[in-house]
């Protein structure tokens, strides 16, 4: 396995770099959609560091890359539909207009 | 070759990240994500790791984006003005990212080497071949029992009550959803 080793810098690099424009993006953008898009590229930068550390480590690393999904799948679920509730309730999802906790 | 690929396939998902974090319409967000997740499909496929990029491709890319898509049709956001925010946040978001870019970098020069050294120096570990022969044990059983085989058995063996756990979450996620998603119970 020596030339898929060589690449385990590259891949944590890329997904520094993809973790970094998650961050990026949710501090620019106000679209709550857009800012969970933002968390679901985070969520796979992360992904990518444990697939390339599981080359190193055995298979463990990829089973942790499940649970991550898994977890994804579930917040995914629940944000969009508090999404549609908010939504519902002030006819926009831009976070601006969004400050009910502000009081 | 592979490293050509590699680089390739890197490029895109950065390409292509940038573009779904920079697109006005949050449907265009979203459909770049899906090339981001594709392109990160095919750099596990040059990992080794197979499984994962074929539920990388059916779950994540097919599944958790089709859901995001559905919510955007749903709300029938009909604006076309930029959500930026104002010149401050941007500074504030080149600062945050520049910083965690420049602490993430010193990934970049990470090698087997380099980690099994830093593992040896590392007072809870005494020796780093025993962890390193995990990497190669598993590799073996990989050889043995194929691709799938060798995800299956750590998840239904070692990590079989994390697994189940996993079931609780997805049913507290799914009574969530329809709680907060339905208009009266």
């Amino acid at each position: 396995m020596p030339e898929s080793a060589a690449l385990l810098g590259p891949s944590l690099a890329l997904s520094a770099v993809l973790f970094t424009l998650g961050v990026a993006g949710v501090v620019l953008r106000r679209n709550a959609i857009i800012l969970f898009v933002c968390i679901e590229l985070m969520l796979n930068a992360v992904n990518l560091t444990f697939v390339a550390l599981a080359q190193l480590h055995g298979a463990s690393g990829q089973i942790m890359v499940f649970f991550v999904m898994t977890v994804a799948a579930a917040e995914a679920a629940v944000g969009l539909a508090i999404i549609l509730a908010i939504f519902r309730h002030k006819q926009t999802v831009d976070l601006q207009n969004i400050n009910l906790l502000q009081g | 070759m592979t490293e050509a690929v590699f680089y390739f396939l890197g490029a895109c998902a950065i390409v292509t990240a940038a573009l779904c974090v920079l697109s006005r319409s949050p449907m265009a967000a979203v459909l770049w994500l899906v090339g981001t997740m594709l392109s990160l499909a095919g750099i596990y496929v040059l990992l080794n790791a197979e499984f994962v990029a074929a539920i990388q491709v059916l779950v994540y890319a097919g599944a958790v984006m089709v859901l995001f898509l559905f919510v955007i049709m749903l709300l029938n956001l009909g604006s076309a003005k930029s959500d930026l925010r104002g010149p401050s946040s941007v500074a504030a978001a080149v600062v945050i990212a520049g910083l965690l870019l420049v602490e993430l970098a010193a990934l970049w020069n990470y090698s087997p080497e380099r980690l099994a050294a830093e593992v040896a120096q590392s007072p809870a570990m005494s020796d780093p071949a025993s962890i390193f022969t995990a990497g190669e044990l598993a590799r073996q059983e990989t050889a043995a029992r194929g691709v799938i085989g060798g995800v299956a058995a750590p998840l239904f063996q070692t990590y079989l009550v994390p697994f189940e756990i996993t079931s609780i979450l997805l049913l507290a996620a799914i009574v969530g959803a329809v709680v907060l998603a339905k208009r009266r119970i």
